[in-house]
């Protein structure tokens, strides 16, 4: 699905990455885990256009996606969702999720502001699917509040609704579970599965053992902006330079 | 022969006001660096140096060298009030948010000096008589000699405080990561107030040294403002030689484009380099891009 | 949806019958400029309030509408129907050009770079003496008329520049509470998860500078045609910064909001005819004061305001 090939990144004199390759395989809910500072979440903006690579290609179903911008590969169906919650917080809920169904649509400057019959009917549809979203993620009684004043769990439900509202084929997630308490972690847990049968592949960097090793088919382990390790959570677990980087002083 | 004195002339007199850009650049350059302000009253600043030197002469009846000091001492004060009463109690500090408050400053200094001193162009007598000096076929004013010495003297000294005194030196740990200089105990908020006060008194004495030559009056800070602005982007918003050139490049062609093409356009000439680096060299002439991080 | 639609209606009403007590007095005329603000405050408010993009150059446009209209109608004797058309598409030409490189600046050095395009095109307007007349201004401009009927009357002048008003002001409620509306407001929130999102922010971002501009000069058309005499001072950095005055009293990204602050600015210096000049130490005033105590300008900030009294007072009232 997501092939990274070579992928490497300098600031300045600094290498954050350096050759990183796997593959997210489709349908699977791939998990890359490593400690602070190794480049995971360096590696996601790389993945999504938010920057370039300094060397490497990113392949979206054998594509080279490497060149795009972020939009671009949004249209392609690369979606992302942020570590700190990016929501549009002066809007509300419901317009963020329809903000996010922006490639679903395709009303042009002119056809809004003459409200063109489609441009109303569109409209209509973007509504009622957006509304679908939030109940899809457990959240459509919030549909008019206005999406800074949530708290942060619902904040970060609405961001997957919003990303789920972009059709996406693969779903990136950097540290989903990040803030949640436990109940809340469990909700999500659930929710990515039910994303993943969707038949949307998902890739997430965690730093939340439990969640990984739980949801999972596959890991890629990063130390140092190298890679350490690539497979199952099983094997990870037994894996010994994973143990000794990683989980070693615990 | 004819036209290569004119054109020595034109340069002469064009790196004089390139000088004066050179240090209300620096003056951007310091704010700019420690706080990531762009202060658009800087350009009042440098017509308060102006004005109250005048003012302190005329109503004071001060020697010149006093009411220098006290004309800077003075726009000193008030950049310190400015960032008191403006800077500091802004709660969401968003860059649009800072435009519109030191634009409202800068056009509520801008009517209290027309409100307490009228609209009039004043002039302040030059500072060693206005016998020319001949150089090499070109003429020389002694204010001329001032300004580059004074231009000089400030920015060795901008240089010397900022390389080789703590405050100097915690003041550039701010602009690198303010985050950072907190932890290693540097108060971000004392830094800014420093950047205002020092911004305010070197952009107030390139008002003091110029209106011997160009006159003043309440509303010559915005063009000499944006061009100090145009000379910061130039020199890639550094308080170092970078600006400095780059007020220089732009007192010369502005005085060539003026004398050789039109004068009219003088102003335009400034604006056209403005956004031509804008849009090409953001990063100023000098400096070498960099990645930005996200 | 509806109240929204109730609003509106209201509003063309009181617009409607706003001249009726003022039977000719001058402030008609007052209310003549109010209007061509208003519709100058939401071009602004489309690409400020709502996509969060500074501009300090919108009295270019302006200008460039008004002496494009006034050259051309009264020199090249143009229908100025056809002159305002015309004009306002090569203005939105001429944005949608400057805007690619433009918009690429963020904050600081967009303020600065719109700025520079407004001052360049005040030099040229006083320098182009030829055409324009420079500093001395351009007169014998025509008023517009629809056949024999001509707008050269306050009243006449008042429906003329309203009607454009409203059909300005709905077509800027429908863009905002629209998917372009919504892309330009998440841009204003955060670009980078806007852009994420699909949204094509450099593209739409030069739109909305396109559109702003295009009103401006429709603005200048008319404004050119009302006044018949028109001069440089009209159209400098003085103009810009009075239009980002009204919308940051009136209230930014809000559509009605551009129309209080035109009108309570432009109404200002009418009622303070003492003032004179010193109008802009209000104008600083105002900025800085608005800015940092009522971010969201009178529309939002004076409910707000209420919101957080009658509570206090409720809880008073439980205590005592």
């Amino acid at each position: 699905m997501l092939n990274l090939n070579g992928i490497g990144k300098r600031f300045g004199g600094l290498t954050a990455l350096d050759g990183i390759s796997f593959n997210v395989g489709k349908g699977s809910i791939t998990g890359i885990i490593g400690p602070n500072g190794a480049g995971k979440t360096t590696l996601f903006n790389i993945a999504t256009g938010i920057y370039p690579p300094s060397c490497g290609a990113v392949l979206l179903e054998g594509k080279d996606i490497s060149k795009l911008p972020p939009e671009g590969r949004a249209h392609l169906g690369l979606v992302r969702t942020f570590q700190n919650i990016e929501l549009f917080g002066k809007m509300t809920v419901l317009e963020n999720v329809m903000v996010g169904l922006h490639t679903q649509s395709k009303s042009g400057m002119f056809a809004c502001a003459f409200r063109m019959p489609w441009q109303m009917g569109e409209e209509k549809r973007i509504r009622a699917r957006a509304q679908e979203l939030l109940e899809f993620v457990g959240i459509p009684e919030l549909a008019d509040v206005e999406a800074g004043t949530l708290p942060f769990g619902k904040g970060r439900l609405l961001e997957i609704a919003r990303a789920m509202a972009l059709e996406p084929k693969l779903l990136l997630m950097d540290e989903p579970a990040a803030g949640l308490n436990s109940s809340e972690t469990a909700e999500l847990a659930d929710l990515i599965k039910r994303i993943r049968d969707l038949g949307i592949t998902v890739a997430l960097v965690e730093h939340d053992m439990d969640l990984v090793m739980d949801i999972c088919d596959q890991l890629v382990v990063l130390n140092l902006g190298t890679m350490l390790a690539e497979g199952t959570p099983r094997e990870i677990q037994d894996n010994q330079a994973v143990i000794t980087a990683y989980l070693g002083e615990e | 022969m004819e036209l290569l004195n004119q054109v020595s002339q034109f340069v002469i007199s064009g790196l004089a006001t390139g000088a004066i850009y050179a240090l209300i650049g620096l003056s951007f350059a310091i704010i700019f660096n420690s706080t990531g302000i762009i202060n658009f009253a800087q350009g009042e600043f440098v017509m308060l140096g102006g004005v109250l030197t005048i003012l302190c002469i005329n109503a004071l009846q001060l020697p010149l060298l006093a009411a220098i000091c006290a004309a800077v001492a003075g726009t000193t004060v008030i950049g310190l009030v400015f960032e008191r009463l403006a800077i500091r109690p802004l709660k969401n500090a968003t860059p649009l948010a800072l435009i519109i408050i030191t634009i409202g400053a800068s056009i509520l200094i801008r009517g209290l000096v027309m409100l307490l001193w009228g609209k009039d162009t004043q002039a302040l007598p030059a500072f060693s008589g206005n016998d020319p000096i001949s150089v090499a076929g070109a003429t020389l004013l002694p204010q001329h000699l001032w300004i580059f010495g004074v231009t000089i003297l400030v920015i060795v000294g901008c240089r010397l405080f900022f390389h080789h005194t703590i405050s100097g030196k915690a003041m550039r740990a701010c602009s690198f990561n303010p985050r950072a200089a907190n932890l290693v105990g540097v108060s971000v908020g004392r830094m800014v107030l420093f950047s205002f006060v020092i911004s305010a008194a070197v952009g107030s004495l390139a008002g003091v040294i110029i209106a011997p030559l160009t006159m003043t009056a309440y509303d010559v800070g915005v063009m000499l403002g944006l061009k100090g602005f145009c000379a910061a982007i130039m020199g890639g918003m550094g308080s170092g030689l970078g600006t400095v050139l780059g007020g220089l490049i732009l007192g010369a062609l502005e005085s060539l484009g003026a004398g050789l093409i039109s004068s009219g356009y003088k102003d335009a000439i400034a604006f056209l380099i403005l956004l031509l680096i804008l849009f090409i060299r953001p990063q100023g002439l000098f400096k070498k891009g960099e990645t930005d991080r996200v | 949806m509806k109240s929204d639609k109730l609003k509106f209606f209201a509003f063309c009403l009181a617009v409607l019958l706003a001249p009726l007590p003022l039977s000719g007095s001058y402030l008609t005329n007052v209310l003549v400029f109010v209007g061509v603000n208003s519709i100058l405050a939401l071009g602004l408010n489309l690409l400020l309030g709502f996509a969060g993009q500074i501009s300090l150059g919108q009295a270019a446009f302006f200008g460039l509408g008004a002496y494009g209209s006034g050259v051309l109608t009264s020199v090249y004797a143009f229908n100025p129907w056809v002159a305002m058309v015309v004009v306002a598409l090569a203005v939105a030409a001429f944005a949608f050009a400057i805007g690619f490189p433009v918009l690429r600046l963020k904050g600081h050095y967009l303020a600065m770079a719109t700025l520079g395009v407004g001052v360049i095109a005040n030099i040229a307007f006083n320098e182009t003496v030829d055409l324009t007349g420079g500093p001395s201004g351009l007169s014998g401009i025509p008023n517009l008329a629809i056949g024999s009927f001509t707008f050269d009357t306050d009243l006449k002048n008042y429906y003329l520049v309203w009607g454009f008003a409203l059909v300005m002001i709905l077509l800027s409620l429908n863009l905002v509470n629209s998917r372009f509306g919504r892309g330009l407001r998440a841009i204003h929130d955060s670009e980078v998860a806007a852009r994420v999102m699909g949204v094509n922010a450099r593209l739409m971002k030069v739109q909305v500078f396109t559109l702003s501009a295009f009103i401006s000069a429709i603005a200048g058309s008319l404004y050119c045609h009302v006044m018949t005499f028109i001069s440089p001072t009209s159209f400098g950095f003085n103009t810009s910064v009075e239009l980002l005055t009204m919308i940051v009293i009136g209230g930014f990204g809000s559509v009605y909001g551009s129309i209080l602050g035109a009108l309570l600015l432009t109404m200002l210096p009418e009622i303070l005819r003492t003032f004179n000049d010193y109008d802009i130490i209000v104008y600083g005033l105002l900025l800085v004061v608005m800015t940092i105590y009522m971010p969201g300008g009178l529309v939002k900030g004076v409910p707000a305001l209420f919101r957080r009294l009658t509570p206090k007072k409720a809880k008073e009232g439980a205590n005592a």
